[in-house]
């Protein structure tokens, strides 16, 4: 059989390797394929491409969304009999899933092979667990042609969940080389765009993200989105199409400050053309800085009470005396204290937590002026609680002293010290 | 190559093809099946002639030929018997029949008796009990007809609440008024220990176990058998022919010392037929005009993707950056002697190599190098410590603890395979010394 392969590049070996498996459709086939592999390397495409091509009856669902049992069941039974009434396929166990599957087979008179493919199938191993076992065998259970397919990211010993579950046939999508991901990427290129134009822009753009980012979607996204700041030059006919270097001096900038929010979507993407746009009439390449979403607003005291709250939570107790102790005298400096022990270090090992009682202390002795103990004080802390900048650990009985963390990290704590002129750093232990 | 050729070819792969894909329905000859298959066709024959009710539980692994086995007996009976056709037949499967309730109303489906309950509430587990009891109860020894209820998956129907349904039919099978046949099939070998006392009480106690082949010589005998046509392949000469060209190619390939190799490897993993079928499968899946006959290359390729470290495919398509984060984590395992780390810890390592050694690596942002991280997680290359599950909420994931699943040994591999890794990686995976 022949196929097109066209249509999914650098994907032949494993259309020819599956349509061998599937085989003729009357003939029997494995009851049960798993076919895995990294995200978005081809498996879902390639398996209804060639489903699609066989002409044989089947019906893909997604276990994610297929989020229980009754609607999973339903999904299969709608997409197989083709009948979209919500009401007739209402079944929630595997029992009326195998007789209403028989009533299907047999009201289309099929006698070919019938597939149904579980897409991200890993979700089913949360669900109860006889049901991975049960799908599997399906083609016994039902004694009709069956064939189970699943897809999942997660290699096959990761279903094995101690109730004894039958192999299927396994099937890998190896991943994509760097040549094959230049292809596929220039197979997607916009309509009316020169394919060695594109093809140069994509080398650029793979030299830039490959060592991150090895995802075909995420690097169709970012190729996408970053093509109209590449072409702007040519089309203001500032340079020739043919001027690499400098077209690449063009784009670099920006595709290097793309990788610095690879996978994050800060902002969206229209935000992110607008942004780049405005960069684009004036001659220089400054980029302006993404707004930092990592700082917020906060009262006053509330600063105080978080850089307080921090410090407790990253110094270890005992060192609270050589910090904030006027003439402490000079610390004893020993060998022992000397030698850091990188396993104590809290910035590597994380927060504790402390009482309000030693946050309190802290507060009062880095806060200049005297603040009495009022209510409006400790309604800020609660206030930070439901900010989620402080944790409250523990159980909500222990009123008299209760316990917190900071959940804040180095950075954002940094900045906030920044505006009370304030230097942390000279108060945390793991720098001193 | 005539037409004709081409069909005996691909009549030979759809044959061998259902072989290799249908359980239960083995066709190899085995002498203790037999033995098994004549014990148990005795047992149902006495139900079927004479009206005696009996209990039975048929034990063996996963694809030792259970189904077969029942499949056989059952077949004898509908050819030998003359109260065959009186006979009835209750399939349940564990898997299917997730609780009584369900497992009632196939019973009454399956014996036709929905037309009777039609009037009353079919939902009701009592009343479907009841009647279904009081159904089987009233027979008597030789005008009733005879009824077999196989339990396939038969552990499961254990773990049924009071194992009211197990508990019914063994009552009825002891009682002796219908005659009644339950056999369970299970692979559970400490199957009885899951009934409850009274249960266990009304069982015969009678058990049939079957084992998968112990030789290497009998698992190279189901190699062979598999593969071979027999008569009832076709009658003309043009068949007759096709199959002794098969048969002596496939008495070849079974003499072929690397395929011998192979079946012994894989003999030492696992016993059983289905590994045994899917090392098969690819070959025979392949057999075209161009390419007639199994060879023996074609069973090493089959058993190279079989056997194939799935774990290192995975590493194989992470990015530089992933990969350089579990070298870290190695490093770090090694370090604390297998205590469990975190991000920042990670990311620690990751920084001081980047900026020591790779001058390439040194633009990530700590969000960009969070996200791969987690990516490994989703992969599940790594997981959180157990016991830290519970208030993991309140911990940053920063500073959550994780530990790798990855071996030292594993990822090394890895980095040697691994297409276009950087030098610095390379050396920093052999040394954590930067």
């Amino acid at each position: 059989m022949s196929h097109d392969s066209s249509a999914i590049p650098a994907r032949g070996k494993q259309i020819e390797q599956l349509i061998s498996i599937f085989g003729d459709p009357v003939d029997v086939t494995m009851p049960a394929l798993f076919v895995y592999g990294h995200s978005s390397c081809g498996k879902t495409i390639v398996l209804n491409h060639v489903l699609e091509k066989l002409k044989v009856p089947h019906v893909v669902v997604n276990c994610t969304e297929c989020y229980t049992n009754s609607v999973l069941f339903s999904a299969i039974l709608q997409g197989l009999s083709g009948d979209n009434d919500l009401g007739s396929w209402k079944c929630d166990n595997l029992n009326d899933l195998g007789r209403n599957l028989r009533k299907v087979y047999e009201s289309q008179s099929w006698n070919e092979t019938v597939y149904i493919v579980f897409d991200k199938a890993e979700r089913l191993r949360d669900r109860e667990v006889n049901l991975l076992p049960a799908l599997i065998n399906l083609q016994e259970l039902t004694s009709l042609n069956f064939c189970v397919i699943l897809v999942s990211e997660l290699p096959w010993e990761k279903f094995y969940n101690g109730v004894g579950i039958r192999q299927p046939f396994i099937v890998f999508f190896p991943d994509y080389t760097k040549s094959e991901l230049g292809e596929i990427l220039c197979h997607c290129r916009p309509d009316g765009v020169d394919r060695e134009f594109y093809q140069h822009y994509i080398s650029i753009v793979l030299a830039v993200f490959s060592l991150a980012c090895r995802d075909l979607r995420e690097l169709k996204h970012l190729s996408e989105l970053n093509f109209s700041t590449y072409c702007a030059p040519v089309k203001a006919g500032k340079f020739d199409e043919g001027d690499k270097h400098k077209l690449w001096k063009h784009v670099e900038p920006h595709l290097k400050e793309a990788l610095q929010q690879l996978y994050l979507r800060k902002v969206s993407s229209e935000e992110w053309m607008k942004l780049h746009d405005i960069t684009e009439s004036g001659d220089a390449t400054v980029l302006k800085p993404v707004k930092n979403s990592d700082t917020i607003e906060l009262p006053f005291y509330s600063k105080f009470l978080l850089i307080a709250a921090y410090i407790a939570s990253y110094n270890p107790a005992s060192t609270d005396k050589r910090f904030f102790v006027k003439n402490a005298g000079r610390m004893k400096k020993t060998a022992r204290s000397m030698k850091k022990d990188e396993r104590k270090n809290s910035h590597l090992r994380g927060p504790h937590a402390f009482p309000l009682d030693r946050m309190m202390a802290i507060f009062y002795s880095i806060v200049d002026s005297r603040v009495p103990p009022t209510a409006n004080i400790f309604s800020q802390i609660s206030t930070l609680v439901t900010l989620h900048l402080l944790a409250k650990i523990g159980h909500e009985d222990e009123i008299d002293c209760p316990r917190y963390k900071c959940t804040v990290s180095l950075d954002f704590i940094s900045a906030v010290a920044k505006t009370m002129n304030f230097d942390i750093v000279r108060y945390l232990f793991d720098f001193v | 190559m005539s037409k004709m050729d081409k069909t005996l070819l691909e009549n030979a792969k759809s044959i061998i093809k259902e072989r290799l894909c249908k359980s239960g329905y083995s066709h190899n000859v085995r002498a203790d099946i037999d033995i098994a298959a004549l014990d148990l066709g005795n047992l149902l024959q006495r139900t079927v002639e004479f009206g005696e009710s009996n209990s039975v539980l048929v034990v063996g692994a996963k694809g030792s030929g259970k189904s077969t086995l029942i499949n056989r007996v059952l077949e004898d009976i509908h050819n030998d018997s003359k109260n065959a056709k009186n006979l009835l037949i209750v399939k349940l499967n564990g898997y299917l029949q997730t609780d009584d309730r369900i497992a009632l109303a196939e019973i009454t489906r399956q014996l036709k008796l929905e037309n009777t309950i039609g009037d009353k509430v079919f939902g009701s587990f009592a009343e479907t009990l009841a009647f279904l009891l009081e159904a089987l109860r009233s027979g008597d020894m030789s005008k009733s007809q005879p009824i077999i209820i196989i339990l396939e998956e038969f552990d499961l129907f254990a773990q049924h609440k009071n194992q009211t349904l197990l508990y019914n039919l063994f009552d009825i099978a002891q009682a002796g008024t219908t005659p009644l046949a339950v056999i369970g099939i299970t692979c559970r070998l400490d199957v009885m220990e899951l009934l409850e006392k009274r249960v266990k009480s009304r069982f015969s106690h009678r058990q049939i176990y079957i084992c998968n082949p112990s030789t290497l010589e009998n698992y190279v005998q189901q190699f062979t058998d598999v593969l071979l046509l027999d008569k009832a392949f076709g009658k003309t000469a043009k068949h007759k022919a096709f199959v002794k060209k098969w048969n002596s190619h496939v008495e070849n390939l079974t003499k072929n010392s690397s395929v011998l190799e192979i079946l012994h490897k894989q003999f030492n993993y696992c016993k059983e037929a289905s590994p045994l079928h899917q090392i098969l499968f690819l070959p025979v899946c392949s057999l075209s005009q161009e390419h007639q006959e199994i060879t023996p290359a074609d069973i090493a390729e089959s058993s190279q993707l079989i056997f194939n470290d799935s774990k290192a495919n995975i590493l194989h398509g992470v990015s530089v950056l992933e990969l350089c984060l579990i070298i870290a984590m190695s490093h770090l395992t090694n370090i604390y002697e297998g205590e469990p780390f975190n991000f920042q810890m990670v990311y620690n390592e990751f920084l001081k190599f980047s900026q020591k050694k790779s001058h390439i690596l040194q633009n990530y942002t700590k969000p960009v190098v969070l996200k791969a991280f987690e990516h490994l997680i989703e992969l599940e290359l790594l997981k959180t410590k157990d016991h830290f599950m519970t208030h993991s909420g309140k911990l940053q994931k920063e500073y959550r603890p994780m530990i790798l699943l990855v071996d030292h040994s594993q990822l090394r591999e890895a980095v040697a395979k691994y297409p276009g890794c950087p030098t610095d990686v390379k050396q920093w995976a052999e040394s954590s010394i930067v």
